[in-house]
């Protein structure tokens, strides 16, 4: 059935070509083509994901690989359209599928009177094509032309408001800090090329032990360095926020669920290079879990509800990176799964609220939704819970395991920001809650009277989105480091985790692993509570009710020691400013000193030839009279003057 | 005085001068084309008068003088012909006003 594969991208590139074509002309029916083709992919994707996870139609232990064409048939290099499916590729199936599914069908209802609505299906299409060939692709280079083609439509689907200008220059922000990575990563695959002369995946892997160590160390950065830039790490972090300005069903396919997660797929897909270099693996270890703690520290004082899912997307990637650095390769990719599908559910949900608000985005101006939007309340609390890693919900296992690993694999730091982030996610989630769902409505008044539900469309995808968001940890994950997942993913990691040396200690709900959750558990049952007393609560059906505290909290933000982190964390610790500094000040000071110089040394050189030239030529055309006597005075002259010169010869 | 190159010499030169002059301030074609026979015949001059004077030129300069001569002449026709020509054309004899290749 491995013939199945290629469909998987080639539907959705079908419906890309079609609603590109022809969308203008389907008037209200342009989402049609584009919904179904995603559909149709999305069934044969499981149909290829059951088959890769069981071992069965075809698909071997170590994966199977389908050569289409040679792609690139130079001489001394080649490159195949082939693609590779192994377990770790049908984890992402899933996750990119499903959701690309639901997302489309959201869409529908949410775009539904946007008059570029085609142009919009259309773009998804070719997003879910390029993310799909991404992942599926069995060399660095078709890799790379998913890779560029996943940032090209994120560009196009940031900037799809493009008369707004905001849109505008995010998406053009989005798309140069992402050349920064991707620069890294081309370099990297380069790199791979002059030391082991193929580029596909496999062959690279097998012979990746005999690259020279140093080597091994340049390839397994630059590689990290494109993922930085793709999943947003620090201190490429600063464009996914502002990636927000995009429509919502963006935020939620591309910016949470799907394309940033590439960066985390191409680590664990590389773990064989990322494992020959264990010096990278703490680089990326510690960038993973500082982007935690500082996306984290942000995400407590953005007021914008779009915007604080984002930074809350970057501490979880950050959670994710951390995982891999550490070496607990499964746990990144389970929380990649499970943070996919609520992180998703928590954007489709904000979407729903601006629908409801009349797009307003700012939480200032929310409050009490809980019961005039029932259903989008109750899948974001589902979705909040998740993230917040309350047990037995999504989120709970996989951060947990997490943490867990990092601590038995010996990175106690990484452990210890881990869990504080843990408490920090808690407490933003609910602070998010608290502003948009509970206490009073500060919803403008002329808004107020049309605060209505969104239709089906949309609600149907978030109560989809919920189920695995609430039993995806318990399906896969349970029990702890043996569940369904870890056993799929067994054939990707082993190799590397048994060259790493470490032993794995059997996950023990009595002994470390017992305590490290229960105290993580209670950190964030704490943190709940805290933001419950700050920002108010109301579950009546738990008895809950507490009134938000605005009072305390300016007070709590205002007190010396706490107000400096407050600017810094509601300044984004300053980071756009630094740039702004740096790239667009100092950097467009550069650029004008060097344009200077093109246009004064190096055109004036060029032209200063053609001004002499010309200038000779105008010159020397007032000779050209047209008298003859004029010639015959030259003429004279020259001959006068050649007789002297013979005089003056002849008699000295 | 009569019997020296020299005195053959400067009269050589003061023709040739003359045609000289005559070539570059006459604005007739017809006029310049007689300077130019001026200026010939004063370098045929020059050259009888080398031949008269040094006894092994003798022949030589007779020769180079009748061969001149039949160039003069020839050149005399072509110019003539051509400036009948332009005449014909431009209906001017003024050589300022053919100025049709200029710039």
């Amino acid at each position: 059935m491995t013939f199945l594969v290629p469909l998987i991208p080639l539907l959705p590139l079908a419906g890309f070509a079609t609603t590109g074509l022809f969308g203008r002309r389907m008037g209200d029916e342009s989402h049609r083509i584009a919904v179904w083709a995603v559909v149709a992919s999305w069934l044969v994707a499981m149909v290829v994901a059951f088959g890769a996870l069981t071992h069965t139609l075809g698909f071997g232990e170590a994966g199977a690989g389908i050569t289409l064409w040679n792609w690139i048939p130079a001489t001394g290099f080649h490159a195949d359209m082939g693609f590779f499916v192994d377990a770790l590729t049908a984890c992402l199936l899933i996750v990119v599928t499903t959701i690309g599914m639901l997302v489309h069908f959201y869409s529908i209802g949410y775009m539904a009177h946007d008059p570029g609505r085609w142009r919009f299906f259309a773009y998804l299409n070719l997003f879910m094509f390029s993310m799909l060939v991404l992942v599926l692709a069995d060399n660095f280079l078709l890799v790379f032309a998913g890779w560029e083609l996943v940032g090209l439509c994120s560009y196009l689907l940031i900037g799809f408001w493009y008369p707004r200008r905001t849109a505008a220059e995010a998406a053009k922000k989005a798309f140069l800090v992402n050349r920064v990575g991707d620069m890294g990563f081309a370099l990297g695959i380069m790199a791979i090329w002059t030391q082991l002369g193929t580029l596909n995946m496999q062959a690279v892997f097998a012979a990746f032990g005999n690259v020279p160590h140093g080597w091994q160390i340049a390839i397994a950065l630059l590689i990290f360095c494109g993922a930085v830039g793709k999943s947003a790490q620090f201190p490429l972090h600063v464009w996914l926020p502002d990636a927000m300005e995009g429509p919502t069903p963006v935020s939620a396919l591309i910016h949470a669920a799907t394309m940033v997660n590439a960066g985390v797929y191409l680590v664990a897909r590389c773990n064989p290079i990322f494992g020959s270099a264990p010096e990278v693996m703490v680089v990326v270890a510690a960038i993973g879990i500082f982007t935690a703690i500082l996306a984290a520290s942000i995400a407590f004082t953005q007021t914008d509800i779009k915007r604080v899912l984002a930074y809350s997307t970057l501490s979880q990637l950050g959670y994710m990176f951390a995982s891999l650095g550490v070496g607990a390769w499964t746990a990144a990719i389970f929380h990649l799964m499970s943070h996919g599908f609520f992180k998703g559910l928590l954007f489709l949900g904000s979407g729903s609220v601006l629908h409801a608000v009349d797009g307003e985005q700012d939480m200032r101006k929310m409050g009490g939704l809980a019961r005039k939007i029932p259903i989008t309340y109750a899948t974001m609390l589902i979705g909040s819970v998740a993230i917040s890693g309350v047990p037995p919900l999504a989120g709970f296992f996989s951060k947990d395991e997490i943490l867990g690993g990092a601590f038995k694999n010996g990175f106690l730091w990484v452990w210890a920001i881990g869990f504080v982030v843990a408490g920090m996610t808690a407490f933003y989630m609910f602070r998010l809650m608290g502003m948009t769902f509970w206490g009073e409505s500060r919803v403008d008044p002329e808004k107020e009277g049309h605060i209505h539900e969104s239709p089906p469309t949309m609600t149907r995808p978030l109560i989809l989105l919920a189920i695995p968001a609430i039993f995806l940890g318990l399906l896969i994950g349970f029990p702890p480091e043996s569940g369904l997942l870890h056993g799929w993913l067994k054939p990707v990691f082993e190799a590397t985790i048994a060259a790493g040396g470490r032993t794995e200690a059997a996950y023990s709900f009595f002994g470390i692993d017992g305590v490290l959750a229960i105290a993580t558990t209670a950190l964030v049952a704490i943190a709940i509570v805290f933001a419950w007393r700050l920002f108010g609560v109301n579950v009546p059906a738990l008895g809950l009710r507490a009134q938000p505290r605005p009072d305390q909290v300016r007070e709590l933000s205002a007190r010396r020691g706490l107000a400096f982190l407050y600017r810094g964390s509601s300044n984004k610790w300053w980071f756009d400013d630094l740039n702004n500094q740096l790239f667009v000040v100092w950097g467009g000071k550069l650029a004008a000193a060097v344009f200077w110089f093109d246009r004064t040394i190096v055109d004036g050189t060029v032209n200063g030839i053609g001004i002499v030239t010309t200038g000779a030529g105008t010159g020397l055309r007032r000779v050209q009279t047209g008298r003859v006597q004029n010639y015959a005075l030259g003429i004279a002259f020259g001959l006068i003057a050649m007789a002297i010169g013979y005089l003056v010869i002849a008699v000295r | 005085m009569s019997n020296s190159l020299d005195s053959y010499l400067v009269l050589s030169g003061f023709l040739f001068a003359i045609g000289t002059f005559g070539f570059l301030a006459r604005r007739n074609a017809i006029s310049m084309l007689m300077s130019i026979e001026l200026m010939l015949n004063a370098v045929n001059l020059s050259i009888l008068a080398f031949g008269a004077f040094e006894a092994a030129l003798k022949t030589h300069a007779a020769v180079i003088a009748l061969l001149v001569i039949a160039v003069a002449a020839a050149e005399a026709t072509v110019g003539l012909s051509i400036v009948i020509a332009i005449y014909r054309n431009r209906k001017t004899p003024l050589v300022d006003e053919y100025d049709s290749m200029r710039e």
